[in-house]
């Protein structure tokens, strides 16, 4: 198990790298002189020629590369254009809404894709199964902006249940302001006793939370009920089955325990897609997270910022395939010896 | 697929050698999900061959308003409404099935080349030149899809082609993969080491007895990719970074509508509709297919 995590450690760690690389690779795809960008337009050519040498542009570019590697590896990650902010300070200000937003998507994804997936699997071919299969493909073709506006559009436009956007009512922040524990809002609001504001939080997040989970909730259902099957066909399945266990048992206490395995194989796939996903979602309900950080960036080309949000999402999602692998080497040691 | 998209059936389908196009079709009669997918998705791009003879008002698709019908709701004469210019949403929505799905197809075929070169080429020979080109798809693969198209279209140039090139650049490493673990598992075989041991040349042993083994499992995974593909894109269009305004892209439209969505819903919601439905249709293909092709394979999501 040592030997393996220090492999998969040591692998991990070549990927961020390349990531880091890569991110460089994008940054300079930049059509135009980033000297001319930094300095402005009226710049003379002599102050560009200074900007030039200022920002290292000068240098060969495998020095400017090992530059580049340096800063982020010592938190220096630029400065955005827009925000005139450190890219890391905004990055990790906002990160804990996304982040909220993401695992509330997940957990609603757990709660209601494996009942559901044990249930097309129990009723194989039949009405549930096909309702089921029906929802997960209609779940995971939908377009998830489409989705965030037409539950916006009905529960808080119509229904007016539901705030229609932001993180929290503004005006009461002032009253019940919020404590920094965790820095999850959800989280900070519950265990500080701050009910009020612990209501409003949970009232925004509800519909983008919803929303980010349809993908979740499709997949993990299909995938439970795939495994399940599987499973069921299996010799030693048979075997309980003829000992006179009920269907129920069978299922519920057997077959559902060897199915966990392509769920936690998949589990840091399914975060990543919902990561990237709640970025779409934050947009349409004004959601102030990465997501509405890295579109507003991205349309005014504020590059740090979008290198930014590229390389903090994707070590985020090394990290989570890392402790996938873990987790599931711990669990099952045949994989140890891949 | 010989199926045309009226009658799957139609003996006007079958070309020179009728052996193989009965068994073809034998085979969709045995699976109608194949049948009834691909022939949807076939009539979807009859449509948008079809769009300037099929929509009423195809002058609204590029950029051509009618502010005096601006903003009502579907009607006999407007099936999807008009949108806040007053043009024709059933046209425009006709007119966006030559751009998404375009775009999802090239970009798949593009990165299924690229994919398939990598993949087999790694697979095959194995050893530093594996391990090079294995660490490169998983820097690729390390940055979730959206997000690694998100920042390539961000700095390309605005338009239809920096999507396709953000998109490509962002799925290749997929089949890369795909391809390199078959390759890898047939390299070692009997019958490859024949042929090295004949003296063909590596690109000919690639090609006629290495590449055919990975044919099924990539024909499964971009049947499915390619609604994948499109709602990335879509996503794209919608965040401004895909198609430019007039161009009737189906994510555009719905992010065009986006204020409007709670009063004037069907401007955006039929684009969206035509999104899911293509996106269904690839899915709904893909599982078909690997039921029928490749049955002891589970579902790779």
């Amino acid at each position: 198990m040592i030997a393996y995590t220090a492999r998969r450690l040591g692998l991990s760690a070549l990927v961020a790298l390349g990531v880091v690389v890569l991110t460089f690779v994008i940054a300079r795809l930049v059509p135009g002189d980033p000297a001319a960008g930094w300095a402005g337009p009226r710049a003379s050519p002599e102050e560009r020629a200074r900007v030039r040498e200022e920002l290292g542009l000068d240098r060969p570019t495998h020095e400017q590369i090992i530059d580049y590697v340096g800063g982020v590896l010592r938190g220096d990650w630029g400065i955005s254009v827009r925000t005139h902010r450190p890219v890391l300070d905004d990055l990790l200000s906002l990160l804990p809404n996304t982040l909220q937003l993401v695992l509330a998507g997940l957990l609603i994804g757990l709660l209601v894709g494996v009942p559901a997936g044990l249930l097309a699997a129990r009723w194989h071919n039949r009405l549930p199964d096909v309702l089921v299969r029906s929802a997960a493909i209609v779940g995971a073709s939908m377009p998830v902006f489409w989705l965030a506006l037409l539950l916006q559009t009905f529960f808080a436009g119509q229904l007016r249940l539901l705030p229609v956007a932001g993180s929290w009512d503004a005006d009461m922040l002032a009253q019940y302001p919020l404590a920094k524990v965790t820095g999850l809002p959800l989280v900070d609001a519950l265990v500080t006793g701050n009910w009020p504001m612990l209501a409003s939080v949970f009232d925004h997040l509800l519909l983008p939370a919803l929303v980010v989970s349809a993908y979740p909730v499709a997949v993990i259902a299909r995938l439970v009920r795939a495994s399940v099957l599987d499973t069921l066909g299996e010799t030693h399945i048979q075997m309980v089955r003829s000992l006179g266990f009920a269907e129920r048992a069978v299922l519920g206490r057997f077959a559902v325990r060897l199915s966990w395995n392509p769920v936690l194989q998949l589990c840091a796939l399914i975060f990543g897609y919902s990561l990237v996903n709640s970025f779409l979602v934050e947009a349409v309900f004004n959601y102030p997270g990465l997501g509405r950080y890295a579109a507003n960036s991205a349309t005014v080309l504020d590059v740090p910022a979008i290198v930014g949000v590229t390389l903090l999402v994707a070590l985020l999602y090394i990290a989570a395939n890392l402790i996938v692998d873990l987790v599931h080497a711990a669990l099952d040691p045949r994989i140890r010896l891949r | 697929m010989t199926a045309s998209p009226d009658s799957p059936a139609s003996p006007s389908a079958a070309p020179a050698r009728p052996s193989a196009a009965r068994r073809t079709l034998a085979e969709l009669r045995r699976s109608p999900a194949i049948a009834v997918a691909a022939g949807l998705l076939l009539l979807i791009a009859l449509v948008a061959l079809l769009a300037p003879w099929l929509a009423p008002h195809p002058e609204h698709a590029s950029g051509a308003t009618d502010t005096g019908q601006a903003l009502r709701p579907p009607s006999a004469a407007h099936w999807f409404g008009t949108d806040e210019l007053g043009r024709d949403v059933f046209s425009r929505v006709l007119y966006g099935a030559r751009f998404g799905p375009t775009i999802a197809l090239v970009v798949v075929v593009v990165s299924l080349l690229v994919g398939t070169v990598v993949g087999l080429v790694a697979g095959y020979f194995g050893g530093w030149i594996d391990e090079i080109l294995m660490r490169v798809t998983d820097v690729f693969l390390a940055v979730p899809a959206l997000l690694l198209a998100l920042a390539l279209a961000a700095v390309l140039p605005r338009g239809l082609v920096g999507v396709t090139i953000a998109l490509a650049v962002t799925w290749w490493p997929w089949y890369a993969r795909l391809v390199r673990s078959e390759a890898a598992s047939v390299a070692g075989r009997r019958h490859i080491e024949a042929c090295r041991a004949l003296g063909l040349p590596h690109w000919r042993i690639l090609l006629r007895h290495v590449l055919p083994g990975s044919v099924t499992p990539l024909l499964v995974q971009a049947s499915t990719d390619i609604g994948g593909v499109i709602l990335v894109a879509s996503g794209l269009s919608f965040l401004g970074l895909g198609a430019q305004s007039p161009t009737p892209d189906w994510g555009l439209m719905v992010q065009q509508s986006q204020n409007r969505f709670m009063t004037e819903w069907w401007i955006g919601t039929f684009p969206g509709l035509a999104i899911m439905l293509v996106a269904a249709l690839c899915y709904v293909l893909g599982d078909a297919l690997r039921d029928r092709l490749d049955p002891r394979r589970t579902p790779r999501l």
